[in-house]
């Protein structure tokens, strides 16, 4: 005799329909809507004016700061997210709790005030200021402050889905490698790093994503200088505000298709490698 | 392992993407440029005039200008020049902003203002009221702002400079009618207890109301009411004219420190001349901009300007430097009229 299919819950059919129903509105007015009006928008005036907008070199200027800045913080957070989510997941030591707490404190602190605090320490008036003057170096209202900005706020993101997995696979691995007569350097890079690989890449495309599309943070500490200081985001508002409506959501169009990209790349992830990366139910 | 030879490949292409990029980025940068941080409403306008600009600086024999803009309420974009934003010049919305500026860096002497004609403003402008089509509140005038019921918006004036000329038109029309400070400090109160948001630009506030649908009337720099007719459709808002407001006049400055640094000093003060010139006084007028020079304007532009009785900031107020002291510092008159509001 065969087992009826195993139910979850004991509710009536029509209060599952009904919550799945609820949960797919308000998915597709709260996300799809937005998303179709982006792109509505955008190709409102036509298929030329939409490439017309990225003819402008103020808008280019603002793509290649955006990857720019990407491509700085990204790597830099992936070095800092493996180093401490090893030490987390492997090593015991004092002061750990204390650690995973500030990794997580940019999740906690709104974006603006981060700006704020970098203007305060490396602005003119700041604690760094007058001696970085001195010196002609330039953070605030240039690249280095916008990367600065970018690399706190997205730090959590490769570190927190490291963690927990890390964590969860125990050091019998290393234990064993190191056994075999590996040495520390060599079990990390072929024992730790592999086991962990498809996480890691998970977590670069959440940190990458969020990099791109940081507005409060670099608004703060951009100077807003048109063609140079201005990242996409920062450019979709000034365009918009310059009524210049099809090229401000053509710019917010290539925003939202790296959003869906990240999102067909998560998914891709998911299904192939699920298992690998499973255990980062954290958050 | 296939897994691992994956991972290489991407580092690779993450490489390799990472010295295009910076290369792109790094690239032309060795021209002359200008930084000109300015206030909210001018982006239009400092378009067309630095077009022109480039092109008769090259034409004159000296090397390719590139003139960057800033844009944000006025008071903001001081407070990054005080920080550091790298301007050769400021072009803000009141003189105020520019003698914190003086005040809290000294990049800039503090009788900068009397160093290029008209107070250092190469245009004015005034304030007037945006209200939709058919004006179906009948806003007529001040008075009518502090009805119950009626949604004023208008910007912050702790961040904005248009917003400040907003609230000291609306003070100086209460003083004119009441004949006392207190009746005047109660009538600026109502009205923005009639405010529901506070933007911190001058573009924000046109946004909420010509966009978002926000609001009865929308006080407005002159220009940035015109402009707002020009691009969301005139079939959609008047404008209309109060019986008194203020002659807004935003000053120009060369920022002595920073331009001597860069060595852009000769170039900048080519910039601010240029403003005064007959062609960049056309080009202000057509922009919606009371030029200084109207005779060098296009008449039918200049047409276009209703007639509206002025007061002066100096006659008024008795300058910028006592009204911010007065009405906008901490614990100010407008910080009391908030306090009282909530």
């Amino acid at each position: 005799m065969r087992n009826p299919p195993h139910r979850p819950t004991t509710e009536s059919p029509g209060v599952r329909i009904a919550a799945t129903l609820v949960c797919f509105l308000f998915l597709g007015v709260f996300l799809v809507l937005p998303l179709v009006a982006v792109f509505v928008e955008a190709f409102g005036k036509g298929v030329s004016a939409y490439f017309a907008s990225f003819q402008d070199p103020d808008a280019l200027a603002a793509i290649r700061l955006t990857l720019t800045i990407a491509i700085i913080a990204v790597p830099l957070n992936l070095v800092f997210g493996i180093a401490a989510s090893w030490a987390i997941a492997k090593f015991e030591f004092k002061g750990k709790s204390l650690l995973i707490t500030l990794i997580d404190l940019p999740f906690s602190v709104s974006p603006v005030v981060a700006g704020l605090v970098f203007v305060l320490l490396f602005g003119a008036q700041g604690l760094l200021g007058p001696w970085l003057i001195a010196h002609r170096i330039e953070v605030i209202f240039a690249l280095p402050g916008i990367v600065l900005a970018t690399i706190f706020v997205t730090f959590p993101f490769v570190a927190r889905e490291l963690i927990p997995l890390m964590q969860d696979q125990g050091t019998s691995d290393e234990e064993a490698a190191l056994t075999l007569g590996a040495s520390g350097f060599m079990a990390f890079w072929t024992v730790t790093l592999p086991n962990v690989r498809w996480a890691l890449l998970y977590g670069v495309l959440l940190c990458n994503a969020r990099a791109m599309g940081e507005f409060g943070a670099v608004a703060v500490v951009s100077g807003h200088i048109r063609g140079e200081t201005n990242t996409m985001p920062l450019h979709v508002e000034i365009l918009y505000n310059e009524y210049n409506f099809v090229a401000a959501f053509a710019v917010a169009s290539l925003l939202a298709l790296l959003a869906l990209l990240t999102l067909a790349a998560k998914s891709f992830l998911e299904w192939r490698y699920g298992d690998a990366i499973a255990g980062r139910a954290a958050h | 392992m296939r897994a691992t030879r994956e991972v290489r490949w991407l580092a690779v292409v993450g490489m390799a993407l990472a010295i295009v990029t910076t290369g792109l980025a790094f690239r032309a940068q060795a021209q002359s440029t200008l930084l000109n941080v300015s206030y909210d409403p001018t982006r239009e306008l400092y378009r067309a005039l630095n077009q022109l600009f480039a092109e008769e600086w090259s034409q004159q024999g000296n090397p390719k200008v590139t003139i960057r803009m800033s844009h944000g309420g006025s008071g903001s974009q001081a407070r990054a020049v005080i920080d550091g934003l790298d301007a050769d010049v400021v072009t803000l919305a009141l003189a105020a902003d520019i003698d914190e500026i003086a005040r809290r860096t000294r990049k800039l002497p503090v009788d900068w203002q009397a160093r290029l004609p008209n107070n250092s403003s190469p245009y004015t402008s005034t304030i007037v009221f945006l209200v939709r089509k058919g004006n179906p509140k009948a806003i007529r005038d001040w008075d009518d702002l502090v009805k119950p019921g009626i949604q004023v918006i208008t910007p912050n004036p702790k961040t904005s400079g248009g917003a400040r000329w907003n609230y000291l038109a609306a003070y100086a029309y209460a003083v004119e009618k009441f004949g006392s400070e207190p009746q005047a400090q109660a009538f600026v109160a109502q009205i923005f207890k009639n405010a529901p948001v506070l933007d911190t630009g001058a573009r924000a506030s046109t946004n909420t109301f010509a966009r978002r649908g926000i609001g009865d009337v929308l006080l407005a720099w002159e220009n940035e009411a015109f402009l707002a007719l020009d691009e969301l459709g005139a079939g959609t808002f008047d404008i209309v004219v109060p019986s008194l407001s203020i002659l807004a006049e935003p000053p120009v400055a060369l920022l002595d420190a920073n331009a001597d640094q860069k060595g852009t000093r000769r170039i900048a003060q080519a910039y601010l001349d240029f403003l005064y010139s007959p062609k960049a006084q056309a080009v202000i007028a057509k922009n919606y901009y009371r030029p200084v020079k109207p005779e060098a304007a296009n008449p039918e532009d200049i047409a276009r300007f209703p007639k509206v009785k002025l007061v002066t900031i100096q006659e008024f107020f008795g300058g910028w430097d006592e009204a911010q002291r007065k009405h906008f510092s901490d614990g100010g008159i407008f910080d009391t009229i908030l306090k009282s509001n909530r």
